[in-house]
């Protein structure tokens, strides 16, 4: 009875440590999640959002460039990357289905989801910044839709997988090519799915700040013109955190707490969508 | 309405006013039958009938899940295995468990059978070594593997691996052996050597299987029980309740009316 | 009809064309970044480049050394700090946690995988960082830095700001992705295939470690190699605590640098071709590094879990 006794005593202590080892990741976390919400919530303030960019040494200002740039960054690049990343995952659904190429090229969309995202802000600038001689919004949001067409690919790719081939087959058989199948049918059954993937997608993409340190740049005034440096809340975190002004490191934090709701936001949407399509 | 035998003979377990509650889903209603020591009990009944609910009972697998609520007795030798303090790994190493799938441990063929005995303590290599090779060879298996008992058991056959945790389960002698379907998954030839084995068992230890195959009861088992929406309609003779069911239900059942 | 023909035909046409998209920019990548650094490739070599422990911009002397090292040490640190844990969180998330603490800590996990990774930055630079100097450098070097041989690595006073405050950084960043891919993993066991175990009478933890890690083992390991690409290749969390100096430091807890943090503090700023070029250069190592970390995990451990 030894043996029990041994098994029983191992088991609690490893019981304990793995409730010890998440209480400990989690303690991390919330310790995160709390500075974020205390120094988020007490620098929010109308001022924040609506006030133009602060001077450095100025106590009033806002984030106004910055929260403008980054949604005409985000929508740019989702402007570019949806489009391109449903037609792909198109194609490898219903085109090249289990052909070598279509597999392959499902390998390598996973190989560049895993690109650094620092090295995507790399490429975009040695292939449009350096030519064109500036930094420019545009620029930032070329090297975010190039890090979202394999997230959309695939997702696209597995929802069109899912729609039944007897649906397709029903409208195949009432005379629709195969283009009408694809947009009647296919794309329709699988909607929800699809633009689950893409809210997840700009999720992800959204926080991103590595691609656009050398594209978009950052801008200290307010500016809609795509073509010139443009701020974003990330790339404004970063400057701000770094800089020696008390109030610039407070906004920093305030654009934290915005940008963390509004990744967590598209990313719960996005989770609630899936939960949704699942129950039905 | 519900016609159980008295049959005399020594009670392994006795169930006594059974209630078993999954959530909110009243799932076993009060059942109460005495299965006979080193006999051979089948379950039967349609599906969703409360059968293997009531097999994963008696080694309170249901335990492992929340929601669940037992009421009433189950007792295995004088002690009522449903007390909250009843051990939970000493209950399980005195009844075993085949499942309907094959379920072989992802390790090799000797360390599959060995398991059990190392978790009771059994280090001695010699006495692993015979041990395995008894329940190998009980379990009709050891002509098959005997050469390649340290490849992994993923490489047997469906029938070969079901086999296998057959030795698995009586490697650690149980007193009772619980088999959930244990053929659903096999093929005609494989499920003829399982109900061999079964059959071996009688007098040895203390069987309780669940089968949606009337016929597979019929062939193997001395006593059969016949559920119905968590109700035992009922406990028999298999031979008695074959030819003459005392029940409509069960007739009905027999006949293929229903199920 | 000729319309709709040529419709269709125009579709397949454009989603392949897409499609194909994806492998050109793969492939431009690597063409592009290879021309870019081929100043720096011709001029300094590739075994040469990768030893040499100078990275001095007014000289013209770049040797990537001190931001490989740093890439690879942090990476390595956090990697063996994020495991134990990660893992832990999945044991306790799978078959320890009661039911209704697993749907939410589990959810929190997820969410936490979400948060930008720059307010982990952030937060490294304002509490963890001088948390590491008041509270953990003392007791780092009362108790690693009396070690024999390796006390070294854990001498010396800095501002909290280092190596190892930016791979423990690092390593609460990738916390929740690895445990929330070693969970998945310990959820593909079967369930009746842990039932049979605890059918012979195995406690839970004779469970876990016979039967579901076993069985996970090639989902975890590959889940751990792509934790660890993600921690090659992250930016923002260790640009704020890293320190940017570009030297090999003695010890753990003196700045250092990596590449990340390398091109995130002097792309900008690199005022000549050769300096240009060199962080081009860098760009390139860190690519191909990721590449390879992922097809080793994507295609030798996750592709046979899930065949």
């Amino acid at each position: 009875m030894d043996a029990f006794k041994r098994r029983k005593l191992a088991n609690a202590v490893v019981l304990l440590l793995s409730t010890a080892a998440a209480l400990f990741g989690i303690m991390w976390l919330f310790w995160i999640l709390g500075v974020l919400l205390y120094k988020g919530f007490s620098t929010l303030s109308l001022e924040v959002f609506l006030g133009n960019p602060p001077s450095p040494g100025d106590n009033t200002g806002g984030l106004k460039h910055a929260i403008v740039g980054q949604t005409l960054i985000v929508l740019t690049a989702t402007i570019i990357g949806v489009p391109l990343g449903i037609l792909a995952g198109t194609y490898l659904s219903e085109y090249g289905k289990n052909s070598k190429l279509a597999n392959f090229i499902r390998d390598m969309s996973d190989v560049m989801m895993s690109v650094p995202s620092i090295v995507v802000g790399t490429f975009i600038y040695a292939i449009l910044v350096k030519p064109v001689g500036h930094f420019m919004g545009f620029a930032g949001a070329l090297s975010l839709a190039v890090m979202m067409i394999p997230i959309i690919l695939r997702t696209t790719d597995d929802m069109l997988r899912m729609v039944p081939p007897e649906l397709r087959e029903a409208a195949y058989a009432l005379g629709a090519t195969k283009f009408k199948v694809i947009k009647d049918v296919v794309y329709r059954s699988a909607i929800t799915g699809i633009l689950t993937g893409v809210i997840l997608a700009v999720a992800r993409i959204g926080g991103e700040t590595a691609p656009l340190l050398f594209t978009s740049f950052n801008n200290n005034f307010f500016t809609l013109d795509m073509t010139q440096p443009m701020a974003s809340l990330t790339v404004t975190m970063y400057d701000y955190a770094m800089s020696p002004y008390e109030y610039w490191q407070k906004l920093a934090w305030a654009a934290a707490i915005i940008l963390t709701f509004g990744v967590l936001g598209a990313n719960i949407l996005g989770r609630i969508m899936t939960q949704w399509k699942f129950k039905k | 309405m519900a016609y159980i035998i008295e049959h005399g003979l020594a009670p392994k377990i006795t169930v006594e006013n059974l209630n078993f509650y999954y959530g909110d889903k009243h799932v076993l209603k009060n059942i109460s039958f005495k299965i006979p020591e080193n006999k051979i009990t089948a379950l039967i009944g349609p599906s969703g009938c409360g059968k293997t609910t009531l097999l994963r009972c008696f080694n309170r697998m249901h335990d492992l899940y929340p929601g669940n609520r037992y009421e009433g007795k189950i007792i295995l030798d004088g002690e009522n295995i449903l007390e909250p303090k009843y051990d939970l790994i000493k209950l399980r190493t005195r009844v075993g468990m085949v499942f309907q799938k094959p379920t072989a441990f992802p390790m090799s063929i000797f360390d599959n059978v060995a398991y059990g005995l190392r978790l009771k303590g059994i280090k001695n290599k010699s006495e692993l070594e015979d041990r395995v090779e008894k329940a190998l060879k009980d379990a009709a298996l050891w002509d098959e593997v005997k050469d390649r008992l340290n490849a992994p058991a993923s490489g047997l056959s469906g029938g070969q691996q079901q086999r296998l945790c057959i030795a698995r389960a009586i490697a650690v002698e149980p007193e009772v052996l619980l088999f959930d379907e244990p053929t659903s998954a096999l093929d005609p030839i494989s499920t003829a050597k399982i109900e061999e084995l079964v059959v071996s068992f009688r007098g040895k230890l203390t069987i309780v299987i669940v089968t949606h195959n009337m016929q597979q009861a019929a062939r193997v088992s001395d006593f059969t029980a016949f559920m119905y929406l968590g109700e035992l309609i009922e406990f028999n003779k298999t031979e008695e309740m074959f030819i003459k069911p005392k029940e409509k239900l069960t007739e009905d059942y027999l006949t293929g009316r229903f199920g | 009809m000729k319309n709709s023909k040529l419709l269709d035909w125009t579709f397949e046409k454009v989603s392949f064309a897409s499609a194909l998209l994806l492998l050109i920019v793969l492939f431009a990548l690597f063409v592009v970044l290879y021309k870019e650094s081929s100043l720096s490739i011709h001029t300094f070599g590739i075994w040469k480049f990768i030893t040499s422990k100078v990275w001095n911009p007014p000289l013209e002397k770049f040797g990537g050394a001190p931001a490989i090292f740093g890439t690879i040490v942090s990476t390595i640190i956090s990697i063996f700090i994020a495991v134990p844990v990660a893992i832990g969180i999945a044991i306790f998330l799978t078959e320890v946690a009661p039911p209704f603490l697993k749907t939410p800590v589990g959810v929190a996990i997820e969410l936490l995988a979400a948060i930008p990774s720059i307010i982990y930055g952030m937060w490294g630079l304002f509490y963890f960082a001088p948390f590491m100097r008041d509270k953990l450098q003392p007791v780092i070097h009362a108790t690693l830095g009396k070690l024999p041989v390796i006390g070294e690595w854990f001498s010396g006073y800095t501002p909290g700001i280092g190596l190892l405050t930016a791979s423990i950084v690092l390593s609460i960043m990738i916390l929740p992705f690895t445990a929330a891919i070693s969970r998945d993993s310990f959820n593909m066991v079967p369930d009746i295939l842990k039932e049979s175990a605890y059918a012979l009478g195995a406690t839970k933890w004779d469970v876990m470690k016979d039967v579901v890690i076993p069985y996970a083992k090639m989902g975890v390991i590959g889940g751990i190699i792509l934790s660890l690409g993600r921690a090659l290749g992250e930016t923002m969390a260790v640009t704020f605590v890293m320190g940017n100096q570009p030297v090999i430091p003695q010890s753990l807890l003196e700045p250092a640098t990596s590449i990340t943090v390398t091109l995130a503090n002097e792309f900008t700023e690199a005022d000549t071709d050769l300096y240009l070029s060199s962080l081009f250069y860098l760009a390139l190592i860190l690519f191909a590094l990721s590449f390879v970390v992922i097809v080793i995990g994507k295609f030798l451990f996750l592709k046979k879990v899930e065949r």
